[in-house]
């Protein structure tokens, strides 16, 4: 084939052709924008993506079903929970578990905190590129904050893993609910300031007002979803049209714009991180406080193993709360409980030959998890759309295909319509306005 | 309606283009014939079905199977809420099926990226290019004779000869 794109072969001889990318210093995200342009207005304009190789498909078929979570976290590395999320929920509508309330309500709680600093980052990036600075200082102050509560309960910020099939790895850690209220109440004190900053700017009103515009049809044609197509007027969330986990039990609005620019998608996700919020303090309501454990002598696994070789252990040994909150009488409220999906409990595993060997059945290869024979489609509201996950099994160990449908990947599709017509400058605050994640574009 | 009706209806609709009927963990799932995969997913995104939203296309290279690739299409209806899946076969020799652009406009990256991932063309695309490879790559990534860990050779920079 033609070496050279549609664009380069199109182009009128008169015409400069630009390329924006693969990494422009203005642009966030590894992306190739070719533009053909008449003095400043683009003329013509075609996006290249696949910057970001890791092979996310192909790798995942080469591991085995619990191995391949930590993929699922770089897909869209500010919401790495919900991301989780869709691939822990897909497996379970495969082995048909039941998974308990508790583990539920955590899950509702980690991907609402996920959702907020995903808009956050988004919104801190589109306000940047217009000039707004300060907006991103004031953004990432406040992720900083629901990033707290994140790291305090699954130990990192960004490649959590803690959305585990079956369940959830550990418990909240005590005292979450003060670091909760606390990030709720900073958030809502950076919204109303980012309000008042940019709401009725000049600046950023004609910079954002019409430009990158949509129609709902067009929107639909590009299979958009999450905020982008609620700009535009459509109030089809995940959420709500196909309930999961509690959420037909949380009081949420879902707020939509009116014609699709890009102010109307800056407007629904700030009025979408409010529910967020409000969402978060209903399940911090809902979840009940973690029973104490019974009390006794905590000792570290190398400890446990070291008295077990002299003398058998007198009763059960009770491992001291550096496997913080995945104690084996936690589990119980995390995990769907039955050996299929879940990791067993390491105490076992430290301290009797059964758990030792059901430990090791579970990561040898050809054993673990192994769902029934089938292909299975499960999708859950991510930061940016709907995250969807098609999952093909042959009932081995490790998936025969699985495809990821990335909400970005049909936004992103439709970016050199919406420039098109438009300025140079424009390109990277509508750009900034899609929320493009890059991990999300690769196969 | 449940989905049972709605299977019914299309069927009636769409006649011997659909060559079967399953459920797969609760999904509905229609099998198409390849050549029929265009008309039909036209007749399906106008009323009454409505099936506005070309959610996802994918492929499942089945590499010992007689029709090796099967296209898969998951399509939604805003107006009724539902989800569908159809799937069609196309054969390991010159695997090919009918393209969508024209009825969808996000089909236009998702059938480069099945033709980019699994080598099948679609006979009417107007653009089909790799996507997220570059011209020059060599094979398909995702068709289960590529190995797993290859090297593609170095492609010379502009200028370079």
């Amino acid at each position: 084939m033609d070496p050279r794109t549609r664009l380069e072969r199109q182009a009128r001889p008169e015409s400069m052709l630009v390329n924006m990318g693969p990494s422009h210093p203005a642009m966030h995200g590894t992306m190739r924008i070719m533009l053909e342009l008449d003095a400043e207005r683009i003329v013509n304009a075609e996006c290249e993506i696949g910057y970001l190789h890791r092979g996310f498909e192909k790798t995942c078929e080469n591991r085995t079903w619990f191995n391949l979570l930590i993929y699922t976290d770089r897909l869209n590395y500010v919401s790495p929970l919900i991301n989780n999320l869709g691939y822990a929920m897909t497996m379970e509508k495969m082995l048909g578990l039941a998974v308990p309330e508790r583990a539920q309500l955590i899950r509702v709680l980690m991907s609402e905190l996920s959702r907020v600093s995903d808009h956050l980052t988004s919104l801190a990036a589109m306000a940047m590129e217009n000039g707004a600075f300060t907006v991103f200082l004031y953004m990432m102050k406040a992720r900083e904050f629901l990033w707290d509560v994140i790291e305090q309960t699954a130990g990192a910020r960004m490649t959590t893993s803690y959305i585990r099939i079956g369940g959830v790895r550990a418990d909240l850690r005590p005292g979450w609910r003060t670091s909760l209220a606390t990030a709720v109440g900073e958030t809502r004190r950076v919204l109303k300031d980012v309000a008042g900053l940019l709401d009725k700017n000049s600046i950023f009103i004609g910079r954002t007002r019409g430009v990158g515009a949509i129609s709902k049809d067009d929107a639909l044609s590009y299979g958009w979803t999450g905020p982008c197509l609620r700009s535009t007027g459509i109030a089809y969330d995940v959420r709500k049209a196909h309930p999961y986990l509690v959420y037909d039990r949380l009081d949420f609005e879902v707020p939509v714009g009116e014609c699709g620019d890009s102010y109307d998608r800056y407007s629904v996700r700030m009025r979408e991180m409010e529910q967020s919020l409000r969402i978060l303090e209903q399940v911090a309501a809902l979840i009940p406080d973690a029973a104490p454990l019974p009390a006794g002598p905590a000792i570290e696994p190398g400890e446990a193993i070291r008295r077990s070789r002299r003398a058998r252990a007198a009763g059960p040994i009770r491992l001291s709360p550096n496997l913080e909150g995945s104690e084996k009488e936690r589990l119980a409220g995390l995990t769907a409980g039955d050996g299929r999906a879940g990791v067993p409990p390491k105490e076992d595993a430290y301290t009797t030959m059964e758990g030792l060997i059901a430990h090791f059945l579970f990561f040898m290869n050809g054993k673990g998890i192994r769902p029934p024979k089938g292909d299975v489609y499960f999708s859950v509201e991510g930061g940016n759309g709907e995250v969807g996950f098609y999952i093909v099994s042959d009932g081995t160990d490790r998936p025969y295909r699985l495809h990821l449908r990335a909400p970005c990947f049909h936004i992103v599709s439709a970016l050199d319509e919406l420039i098109k017509g438009r300025l140079v400058a424009d390109v990277v605050p509508t750009f900034g306005s899609l929320n493009m994640i890059g991990g999300e574009l690769d196969r | 309606m449940g989905p049972e009706t709605l299977i019914g209806e299309i069927r009636a609709r769409l006649g011997p283009a659909v060559e079967g009927v399953a459920d797969s963990f609760g999904d509905p799932v229609l099998v198409l014939r390849a050549a029929d995969v265009r008309p039909a997913l036209a007749a399906l995104r106008e009323p009454p079905f409505d099936y506005a939203v070309l959610l996802d296309l994918t492929c499942v290279d089945y590499a010992a199977g007689e029709g090796r690739f099967e296209l898969v299409y998951h399509l939604y209806s805003l107006s009724r809420n539902v989800r569908l899946r159809l799937k069609a076969s196309v054969p390991a020799a010159d695997p090919a099926v009918g393209s969508l652009v024209g009825l969808w406009k996000n089909a236009e990256w998702l059938e480069r990226e099945v033709f980019d991932m699994f080598g099948v063309r679609f006979e009417g695309h107007p653009y089909l290019r790799r996507l997220l490879t570059y011209e020059g790559f060599e094979g398909h990534p995702l068709r289960k004779s590529y190995p797993w860990r290859l090297e593609q050779p170095r492609i010379p920079m502009k200028g370079e000869g």
